[in-house]
Order: C-alpha cells, then structure tokens, then sequence
C-alpha cells in the first residue's frame, strides 16, 4: 500500500492524531506581505535547516517547491492532508519539505512561515507531538523565530498566537452522526475551547463521518494542557461512539446489519458513485468491521479506498483528467475491483 | 425560506456552526449545499469560510470600540505599513511588530480569543538564550562603570574582556541564525 494511506489511519475509531506547528521569523514580514525575492530566500533558509543539518533525518526530506508539480499532484496532496489548501492555492510561491514515510510534512510560506505537520495512524497525539517539538528545535537550530516574551510565538493571524499549536484528532464517528448525537457533543466542546469539524464536508453533513477535533486555544496554555484537554475531550467521544453503536446494535440490530450489508452491496455493484455517497458507503462498511458484523474484509482496504476515490488521487490513478461523470464511473470501478 | 447562497430555492439544509461560543447558521437548498460540501478540502489550517476569524474579528471590534472608531484607520505599522483597518478587514497582521504597534487594540481582542494574554508554554531555546546573554551583558556593563568610579582598573579590563567575548558569541549566534 501506499506509505502516506498507510500512515493516514490507525484501525480503529481513532484515525490519525496530527499536530501542527505555526512558526514565522524573526524580522521578515509574514507571507502575504512578502516579496517574491524574500518568498525565494524564505523557502531557501527553512529547507536548509533540515536537509543540510547534521541531524540522521535530514537525508529523509525531500524538498517540494508546487509550482514544480502539476495541479493534479497538487490536489492529490491536499487530499492525502500533506498540505493545506492555502498552500495549494498559493502555489507559485510556495513549498513543502516531505519526509519520506510522510509523516512529517514542513510547509513553507503558508499563512505563516512555517507550517510543521506531523501525522501519526491511532491515537499518538503526544508522540507526534514529541517529535514536531524536536524537528522545530532543529529548525531553530539555524533560524531566529519571531517571538514575544508575553504572546509567545507571533503568527499573522492572532487565532495561532501563542504556543502556535493545533493538535487535532481524526475520528470515524458514525453512530454518533446517524443518531444525531454530533449536535450535542459540538455544542458542549466549544465551551471547553475545542472544536469538532467534518474532514469533507461541513459541520453536522460531515462527508463520511469522519470528523477532526482540534483545540482552538493556543495562548495561555502549555502545549503538555493542550494536549491533554482535547485528549480528554477524545476519550469521552470515542466513549459515547461505542455505546451509541452498542446501543443502535442491541435495540435495532438487525437494521444496523441491512444498512451495513446493503452498503456493501451497493458498493460491490453499482456502476456510478458521486464522491459523497461513495464515501458514506465506505463509512458504513467501515463501521460493520469495526464492530465485527463484516469480518472478510481487510479494513486497510477501506482507508486506501477512502484516499483513492477523492478527485485528483482519482485522477492520477487513472494517468489522466477526468471529467465529473466518468469520475463516478471510474471510482465506481475502483471500488468494485478492490472489494468484490 | 429561500437559500442564502443562490435566493432561488427553498432551503432545507441548514448549518449551524459554533466557534468559541459564537453561532452563525447558514440555510441553503440542497444543490448550494451540494456544491459547497462536495470535496470541501477545507483544511485543518483554516476556518471554514463563511465563519473566518475576521467575520468574527469584525464583531469583537464593533462591540469593544463602536463601529469603526476613526484611529483604528490612523494606525500603521511603521515596519510593514499594515493598517490596523487592514488587519481588521483580513483577521490577518502583516509582521511580528504589529503586535507591539497595535498592542493597545490587539491585545483585548487576542484576550477574547484566547481568554487570556500571557504565553506559558514552549520558548524558542535559541532565543532563550539570547536574551540571557544580552541580560548578562547589560548587567556586567554596570559592574564596569561601578568598577572604573572605583578606580579598579585590573576588575574593569577583565568585565571589558567577558563583555567582548560575550558580544561575539551573540554575533557568533545570530550570524549563524
């Protein structure tokens, strides 16, 4: 499989834990302020601090400048959440430093300098935390960051100031999305500065049932409170997804199975598949083996499936553009030939 | 109700988003929600788009200063020449010195985001660093004068000499930065 969909997901309810850093330096005005020559500079000094360090990693980054590669490349990046869309969009004056297993994805001149992303499968917030705070050691190293003695780290917008830290959790969330119960769980984290977003799509029509809770407080608290309070928040989440599923199976079981089967069925057969319902089907299987309705499939199958059905990964999967309706047609194939 | 993005349709999605406690719902048909949600790839990196920090931005300034009070438009910062109107327009400052330029209007605002203003978590180590070297330096320059009003010469050389040597480590450091 894939090195990056390999470590996109864990196995279970838990995905992925991703931590991100926002950095910028000292004396250099923040991106969108910044001259082509300075963006040239920018991308030169960051990439230098890591591939021509002394550290063992070095050699394991390569450097990505977007405009290099071509908008179906680009797209695909941003589908597998190496980089962000504002990179994307950015592309002319834009780069991203990848580590080889990519777990670590350093973007540069993104809404800040230096965007430091480390994505780890499972629940492994601190790991990958530990690690982000080592690779941007490394970056100071050779680099001066912009810091106040009282904000903390400065960022072009003040929702990142501070710690500059977003620590994020991707959750396969289902039960909780069928039976609604999103609404409430949204309403009550927002009170304890954590917010919970769909990964495709919006709010409660979160595409797949796959949501990211992520801390929305970065000043104030240490990044060590940071990370315990939205793990916290996810343990009581994951909690209330597994007894909502016991719940649906004790009272409507033989429903939960139709609707899981049936989405098989669909899945194994059907000859066009927009993207969302595609991935609702893909969310429902999922759900099957998680709970161990479905047993013959590999759930490793899902996540590569839940990666090469989006539109640009599609695409280059199939070496060539595609228009929306052969799209649907083509992941319809996709699906059918991996899971039947 | 009609759809707030096409006012064509009936709208029978609704969104309903809360962010830090503030609520904003959005009501389409379900071709605009369609069209909106369908590969969304709204990173984790930003906000959604209907519901950007300056959206709310917008908001704290209306309720803390009144509507657009006339110095907000007279501040710039004498680095990056950002106006605070222009940060207020964006949600985003245009360098490091903004804070201290627009400290007196950012900081209530960073406090509302934040619900508080003081950084108690990771320092640069580099930096850190730094900033005890140039404390020591200014500490030993007062030992100097008190060391040449005292007339202990062979003292003032030897504070001269750590003061020098520290100065070159702080080149030394911020060459290599």
């Amino acid at each position: 499989m894939d090195k990056s969909v390999e470590n996109m997901f864990g196995t279970d309810i838990v995905l992925t834990s991703r931590i991100r850093i926002a950095r910028n330096l000292e004396n250099m005005p923040f991106p969108h302020k910044m001259t082509n020559e300075q963006t040239r500079k920018l991308i030169n000094e960051v990439a230098s601090s890591i591939i021509d360090s002394n550290s063992a990693i070095a050699h394991t980054f390569d450097l990505i400048k977007l405009k290099d590669i071509n908008q179906l490349e680009r797209l695909s990046l941003v589908e597998k959440h190496l980089i962000s869309m504002d990179l994307f969009k950015n592309y002319d004056k834009t780069a991203v430093l990848l580590n080889s297993d990519r777990t670590v994805s350093i973007m540069i001149n993104e809404e800040d300098h230096i965007r430091l992303q480390v994505i780890y499968p499972g629940l492994k917030i601190k790991e990958a935390y530990e690690y982000a705070s080592r690779l941007d050691d490394l970056i100071e190293e050779k680099i001066t960051y912009a810091f106040d003695s009282k904000l903390g780290y400065l960022t072009s917008c003040p929702t990142n100031i501070g710690t500059g830290l977003r620590a994020s959790v991707m959750l396969h969330l289902p039960a909780l999305t069928i039976t609604k119960n999103i609404n409430n769980i949204l309403n009550t984290v927002t009170q304890v500065g954590i917010t919970i977003r769909g990964i495709y799509g919006e709010g409660s029509n979160a595409m797949g049932n796959i949501y990211q809770i992520s801390n929305q407080v970065t000043l104030g608290l240490s990044e060590e409170d940071i990370i315990n309070n939205l793990l916290a928040v996810v343990n009581k989440i994951i909690l209330q997804e597994k007894r909502t599923r016991g719940i649906m199976l004790e009272k409507q079981g033989m429903e939960l199975e139709d609707d899981i089967y049936r989405s098989l069925g669909v899945l194994k057969y059907a000859r066009v598949l927009s993207a969302s319902e595609c991935l609702n089907l893909l969310s429902k299987v999922r759900m099957g083996i998680e709970m161990g309705i479905i047993k013959d499939i590999d759930i490793n199958k899902i996540n590569e499936l839940i990666v090469k059905v989006q539109p640009a990964t599609l695409q280059i999967i199939e070496g060539r553009e595609l228009d929306s309706r052969t799209r649907d047609i083509t992941r319809a194939k996709i699906v059918r030939k991996s899971i039947s | 109700m009609l759809c707030q993005s096409c006012n064509q349709k009936e709208a029978n999605v609704h969104i309903t988003k809360i962010i830090n406690g503030v609520k904003t719902e959005l009501h389409l048909c379900e071709d605009c929600a369609k069209q909106k949600n369908e590969f969304n790839f709204s990173s984790p990196f930003s906000f959604g788009s209907d519901l950007s920090f300056q959206n709310i931005l917008d908001g704290f300034v209306e309720v803390m200063g009144g509507s657009k009070p006339q110095y907000f438009e007279e501040e710039k910062c004498s680095v990056c020449g950002t106006t605070f109107e222009d940060f207020r327009r964006t949600g985003f400052v245009g360098c490091g010195n903004c804070y201290k330029e627009f400290n007196k209007n950012i900081v209530p605002l960073i406090r509302r985001i934040h619900g508080n203003i003081h950084h108690t978590g990771k320092l640069p180590r580099r930096a850190a660093g730094l900033l005890k070297l140039k404390r020591r330096i200014n500490n030993l320059k007062e030992e100097l004068k008190m060391a040449v009003n005292n007339e202990e010469y062979e003292k003032a050389a030897k504070i001269r000499d750590e003061i020098k040597e520290l100065e070159a480590k702080i080149k030394d450091q911020e060459t290599r930065g």
